[in-house]
């Protein structure tokens, strides 16, 4: 038994500690949005092993809050994301955000040379 | 606390174990996989079936209908809200281009000519402008015919 809780919790502990890596290193928004909805996706997924494993019925409610959470949370935050969007002139696509700190950077020391 | 006693107790316990392998699926391709949509197609597994088999383990070892009642709305939730938010964040990466067209097979959105060689902020930090000399001299010229427009 304890041997089935141990590999559970190695393998829910793993996923999520790459979670948080990503959470951390990820180089855009939505790298982070994707990693925190997966976070809390393996919490969930933990707290129902959780109540499964020690026949504890208690922590069932929460796992509703946290599913429904996770979908606010993300749908938020893509929206917020999508009303960022520049819609170009040529093509009628949508570019990125008008311009990077470090091409103005790079930039003004052209300017300066 | 509880051991496993019969037949119920193991095929519980199997359901579980592979809910949380899903998991650890999940993290790993996050970690390895290019950009976000590979990210996201590594990271929504365990939000269907690794649920799933979570919640069918959990209802099989929670012996009450009311822990069960709840575990099935857990899962409905995650049917109904996964591909909406899923659908919401590939569109915004799409537009905003984080995505690594060099390693796309088929595009069907693409529309024309489009320059990635382009630095245009928050893209991918894996996926630099191939020439950075000749991206900053693109993007001057965009900025001259007035794509942006808000410089100078």
């Amino acid at each position: 038994m304890t041997l089935v809780f141990v590999i559970a919790y190695v393998l829910l502990g793993g996923g999520a500690l790459m979670a948080l890596v990503r959470l951390a290193l990820g180089p855009s928004l939505l790298d982070r949005v994707v990693a925190t909805d997966t976070l809390l996706v393996i919490i969930a997924a933990g707290l129902a092993v959780y109540a499964a494993l020690e026949r504890d019925p208690t922590v069932v409610p929460v796992l509703v809050v946290v599913s429904l959470l996770a979908f606010v949370g993300s749908v938020s935050v893509a929206r917020y994301v999508g009303g960022m969007l520049v819609r170009s002139d040529d093509d009628g696509q949508d570019v990125g955000l008008p311009l990077a700190a470090e091409e103005r950077e790079a930039r003004r020391q052209e300017e300066d040379r | 606390m509880s051991g496993i006693d019969s037949v119920e107790d193991v095929v519980a316990v199997v359901f579980l174990l592979a809910g949380a392998f899903l998991c650890l699926t999940a993290g790993l391709g996050l970690l390895r996989f290019p950009d976000v949509l590979a990210r996201m197609h590594a990271g929504t597994k365990p939000q269907v079936l690794g649920v799933l088999l979570v919640m069918v383990g959990g209802a099989i070892r929670l012996n009450g209908w009311s822990a069960t009642w709840m575990l099935l709305l857990v899962a409905a939730f995650q049917l109904l809200t996964a591909p909406v938010s899923a659908h919401m964040i590939s569109r915004v990466a799409y537009r905003r281009r984080h995505v690594r067209r060099d390693l796309l097979l088929v595009d069907e959105l693409r529309t024309g000519e489009t320059q990635d060689r382009v630095r245009r902020g928050d893209e991918p930090a894996d996926a630099p402008p191939e020439e950075p000399a000749q991206a900053l001299v693109e993007s001057r010229r965009e900025d001259d015919g007035g794509a942006f427009g808000q410089e100078s």
